[in-house]
């Protein structure tokens, strides 16, 4: 049996073409194969948004429920419930892959890991930071961040959500090998998320006091691309790190 | 030229010797000037014609906030060298250095809230180069977080390397990013490039110290990363031979 196995295995080797699938086929098969998961787990998609709406609650209710109060700190609360949420989201990026072994085909694919890492990237985004920035006009309007403001709070978030996506991939891959890496993942992904937070409550602190906005908007699509260019490398060595061992 | 050196250095058995014949230069070279610089720093130096007596905290603060920093600049360079050549002697010292990195960036941030009181008249303000001290201080604890929780030695290794690289490309957009946001310290003491604006009495016993603190730095990281080295070469003969000498003694 042995034999006829590997004989399959060197001429799958020897004439590869036929084997061999081109770039977009897989990137699309895993696109397609990553949003059947999470469809077929629709809790665990619904759970950090819940979790966003229950965090932005507590504030009105734990400290004030003064309309002044809640306009000033409105920007903020709707990031760091973001930031939370999306970290929440992260224990489960690699955690399925990993167990079922996915994660080693992945990692053996002909095809370049960057890119596969990036579509993992991508769905998480599209499946957790979307919805949460579909739902902040409405959380908004109830912390009384007036109307005119809420287009740039949107583009904050859409802008600076992938940031945080991009750089909790690390942090997921790095702890992957961990039966729970939920907590360790946010202490060690959060600190590096401060200067999109910074930049994302400070462009619309900026629009509130009738500030220009394009320098800071400027920053944060800086930091996207610096995140996109180079956390997919960091993702990728550290799931190849966990995968040997 | 002749590299057989750094490959020995690589090795830990020549490094746990060599680090044997340093370790007690850098530390009563350290003793020495840590001594030194604190007596003439706190009893013989001007006072400040502004900050009178208080300023004279500077002593302890400006050194502790700059091995703070550099400690983890030497964690990126080892984590570099540990991802490049797959030398074990570079974790060694990234889980050595860790701890004393966060005990120094803890004990700068100690220092500055006591400075704090009497020249801002608050122990705490959300200051540019305040808060970038703290996110420096839980870098370092993820770092630490991160090799403890992965049990296996090579994974958490290369774990860590990564992270502390990660980190290391984030620390100027943290530092740039908070110094936007606000600020309210006052710029860095020494620079290579300008004259410091204290007279030398002032600067003489400062520099000092930071040359004490460095050496007292490489006093304690020689004696955890030979601990290291005991510890994850225990199973080897040269360690047992060590061992049973000890044991005859």
């Amino acid at each position: 049996m042995s034999d006829s196995l590997i004989s399959t295995l060197d001429e799958g080797r020897s004439e590869p073409d036929h084997l061999r699938q081109d770039l977009w086929s897989v990137l699309k098969g895993m696109l397609a194969r990553e949003f059947l998961i999470a469809l077929r787990r629709r809790q665990e998609l619904v759970n950090p948004l819940v979790f966003f709406v229950i965090v932005i609650v507590l504030f009105p209710l734990g400290v004030s429920p003064d309309p002044g109060f809640l306009k000033a700190a409105s920007a903020g609360v709707v990031w760091v419930a973001a930031l939370l949420a999306t970290m929440l989201s992260l224990d489960r990026l690699f955690q399925g892959d990993y167990e079922d072994g996915a994660l080693e085909q992945t990692v053996l694919c002909a095809q370049p890991l960057y890119l596969l890492v990036l579509t993992k990237n991508l769905v998480h985004w599209s499946l957790t930071g979307l919805p949460l920035i579909v739902l902040s006009p409405f959380l908004a309007v109830m912390m009384n961040l007036e109307s005119e403001h809420i287009p740039v709070m949107i583009l904050t978030l859409v802008i600076g959500t992938p940031v945080i996506s991009l750089m909790g991939g690390i942090g997921a891959a790095l702890t992957v090998s961990l039966r729970s890496g939920g907590v360790l993942i946010s202490l060690l992904v959060l600190p590096l998320t401060i200067p999109v937070l910074i930049f994302g409550t400070g462009t619309i602190q900026a629009s509130i006091d009738g500030l220009p906005i394009g320098g800071h908007l400027a920053i944060m699509g800086a930091m996207l691309a610096l995140a996109l260019t180079l956390s997919p490398f960091a993702t990728s060595a550290a799931l190849k790190m966990s995968v040997s061992n | 030229m002749n590299w057989t050196f750094f490959h020995k250095l690589g090795s830990p058995k020549w490094f746990y010797d060599i680090a044997e014949k340093f370790l007690p230069w850098f530390l009563w070279f350290g003793i020495v000037l840590l001594v030194t610089g604190s007596v003439w720093g706190l009893a013989f130096a001007p006072p400040d014609y502004q900050q009178g007596e208080s300023f004279r905290i500077i002593y302890l603060h400006v050194p502790t906030a700059i091995l703070a920093q550099s400690c983890y600049m030497m964690m990126a360079v080892a984590a570099v060298v540990g991802l490049v050549w797959r030398m074990k002697i570079t974790d060694m010292f990234i889980a050595a250095a860790a701890p004393i990195g966060a005990a120094f960036t803890f004990l700068a941030l100690f220092t500055g809230a006591v400075w704090g009181k009497p020249t801002w008249g608050t122990w705490w303000v959300w200051d540019a180069r305040l808060t970038a001290m703290l996110l420096l201080l839980f870098l370092y604890f993820g770092v630490m977080a991160l090799r403890s929780a992965l049990e296996d030695q090579d994974l958490a290794a290369r774990a860590s390397a990564i992270l502390v690289l990660v980190g290391v490309v984030n620390i100027p957009i943290i530092k740039y990013s908070v110094e936007w946001w606000n600020t309210l310290h006052q710029p860095a003491t020494f620079t290579l490039t300008e004259k410091p604006a204290m007279p030398p009495e002032m600067w003489l016993p400062l520099l000092v110290m930071v040359i004490g603190v460095y050496c007292f730095f490489s006093a304690l990281l020689l004696m955890r990363v030979r601990n290291e080295i005991l510890m994850r070469e225990r199973r080897t003969k040269w360690v047992q031979a060590l061992i049973a000498e000890e044991m005859k003694s």
